[in-house]
């Protein structure tokens, strides 16, 4: 594009036709670092995914490499244990975004009000964040403790005066899912309270003056105001929450390893033990191949979604 | 007698409207900040179990509400993990904080570098094939680590157990080259003109304007690349097995696996961990939450 064009006036005519592109050497130099890393770090292997997924191809084994064709994709697709991890993954998605959405917007509105401490409050409700995953999973896996000496069991018990017997949160697979769940929850929730807040203070105050003119009630004013201004944060929140329902793994492998009986087992924990613990990186890439066409389908239908948002 | 006829002044129509307004907004304000201290608790709680938990005995941890108790409390666990992981086959503790130091630092500096540059190329200089690669650029960043973990696990098979696998992989990346090509973008185009007309070329305009001009996007960047490299997890899960090259994160998910568990003493191991991350967010929250929001603000 034309950005320096006042610049090129000084020029000299003839100099500028022949060097239109006149930063190609120094632009190439600038891109190649990152370009080189890209094309080695995600386009090659995202490619030998592809090309490991047709092959009978194990590590550390001293037989060849075997052309597979598809079977593996036929292995992987007919099998129920998949599914059972597929369908935990869904699962997840189903109670987790919509929960931690609509929490995060709570929050994010609460946060949002002129009152003093605010900014306290926020610093608390986004400190979880900060934590990684894994150390996340261990603070976790303590209080959820199966004894009446874990945390959340012990808690249970004194605010309903003993009726509720100490549960095996992780042990048992009734609530293997929803401990994780709760879990995910609890550390996930302030990131998206961060970008829902942004959204909420890109909102101009008079749209809200206008609502409380029309004699509009509060939550009259969520829904007509609040709601469409942060259409396309929520949508962003959305998906990307949603993509992360498909990527559950730290969690999954420091507190049950995918039990118990599969009730925590999911598409990532799979593709991985395939590849890392049965050295099978055949049937691991072409998990990994199912798990991206389930991204790029989640990101194909949000573009959707904006564009038609864009046309009306 | 005054005090009488002041009595029923008070009472006129207006002013107990007024009070009742008054006070409605003091009920809300009082419900607010109980729903937001209640919310408080539950999103602190088990932090602060944790930082309790690391001062105090084994048997003191695990030992239901009682955990939140500041009882016998000392740093004998910070020097049990000291203890604890001091020879070849646990593994030293400062090499596990050392292994986490060198992989954030390479990714998050060698990640400054390499996307500013490449993204100050693709949002202000005039090139031959920009638009493709800038395309290529934005389709990359909605490749999760997840979908080429596997491959990339395979192709780098014999460079297990090294510190530069651990961080190579990670320095150029996508979504930090978008992060830096919209902030470079919304910079006013006289800046480059102006260094331009002075006969600056590229180089030093990108050096000497545009950088100084950039901190917020600089700041956001390297919070958000510190923040994942030093909590990475599925990679050296994968990529390392000798003690000596683990992170803290892989080191914790083994410590906290190992019989016999002693729970002071592992999250004592925790707050470590924890603490640089909690350090730069309590000294740079406002840059905290603006890269977080600017993170989102794509859509």
């Amino acid at each position: 594009m034309d950005t320096k064009s006042p610049a090129r006036v000084t020029s000299p005519p003839t100099k500028r036709k022949a060097t239109p592109r006149r930063d190609t050497v120094p632009a190439l130099l600038m891109i190649t670092p990152a370009m080189l890393g890209l094309l080695l770090g995600v386009v090659l292997p995202f490619l030998a995914a592809g090309w490991l997924s047709l092959n009978n191809i194990r590590l550390n084994s001293p037989r060849p490499a075997v052309w597979f064709g598809l079977e593996q994709y036929a292995r992987v697709l007919t099998d129920p244990e998949f599914y059972r991890g597929l369908g935990n993954n869904f699962l997840f998605a189903v109670i987790v975004v919509p929960l931690q959405t609509a929490l995060a917007l709570a929050l994010a509105m609460m946060l949002n009000q002129p009152l003093r401490g605010m900014k306290v409050f926020r610093t608390f409700f986004f400190m979880p964040v900060v934590f990684p995953m894994a150390l996340v999973s261990v603070i976790w896996k303590l209080m959820y403790s199966r004894d009446d000496l874990g945390l959340l069991n012990a808690l249970l018990h004194w605010i309903s005066f003993g009726a509720i017997a100490p549960i095996d949160w992780l042990g048992s697979s009734s609530t293997a899912m929803l401990s994780i769940i709760i879990m995910s929850i609890w550390q996930g929730v302030g990131f998206q309270m961060i970008i829902l807040l942004a959204g909420l203070q890109g909102i101009p105050t008079s749209l809200y003056e206008a609502a409380r003119i029309d004699k509009a009630s509060w939550w009259q004013q969520v829904l007509n105001v609040t709601i469409p201004g942060l259409r396309n944060t929520l949508i962003f929140v959305v998906m990307v929450t949603t993509i992360f329902s498909f990527r559950l793994f730290d969690q999954i492998y420091i507190l049950t390893q995918g039990g118990p009986n599969s009730a925590t087992t999911t598409v990532m924990y799979q593709a991985v033990t395939s590849a890392f613990t049965e050295n099978n990186v055949g049937r691991g890439s072409a998990i990994t191949v199912v798990f991206f066409v389930i991204v790029l389908a989640i990101t194909i239908v949000q573009r959707r979604v904006l564009r038609e948002e864009r046309e009306v | 007698m005054t005090a009488t006829t002041v009595r029923p002044a008070e009472a006129t129509p207006t002013q107990p409207r007024f009070t009742k307004r008054q006070r409605t907004d003091l009920l809300c304000k009082t419900v607010n900040y109980v729903v937001m201290t209640a919310v408080t608790l539950f999103f602190i709680a088990p932090i602060v179990y944790m930082f309790i938990g690391s001062f105090k005995p084994a048997n003191k941890v695990l030992n239901g509400l009682g955990g939140f108790m500041p009882e016998s409390m000392s740093f004998d666990n910070y020097l049990g993990v000291f203890a604890r992981f001091n020879s070849e086959a646990t593994g030293y503790f400062q090499d596990f904080y050392l292994t986490s130091t060198i992989v954030s630092t390479a990714v998050v500096l060698g990640g400054l570098v390499v996307n500013s540059m490449a993204a100050y190329a693709l949002a202000r200089l005039d090139w031959r094939g920009r638009d493709g690669v800038l395309l290529g650029v934005i389709l990359l960043v909605i490749v999760p680590f997840e979908a080429i973990a596997v491959p990339l696990y395979y192709l780098l098979n014999d460079h297990r157990n090294t510190y530069y696998v651990q961080f190579l992989p990670f320095i150029a990346n996508s979504l930090s080259i978008y992060l830096f090509y919209t902030f470079f973008i919304g910079l006013p185009k006289e800046l480059d003109e102006a260094a331009r007309m002075d006969g600056a070329g590229p180089w030093k305009t990108f050096a000497l304007v545009i950088v100084p001009m950039s901190k917020p996007v600089f700041a956001s960047v390297s919070i958000l690349t510190f923040l994942s490299s030093w909590g990475s997890f599925l990679w050296p899960v994968m990529m390392v097995d000798q003690p000596a090259y683990r992170p803290l994160p892989l080191e914790i998910s083994v410590f906290q696996g190992q019989p016999p568990t002693d729970w002071g003493q592992i999250f004592a191991f925790g707050v470590m961990l924890v603490l640089p991350l909690l350090v730069v967010f309590l000294l740079f929250q406002r840059w905290f939450v603006q890269s977080v929001a600017s993170s989102g603000v794509k859509g």
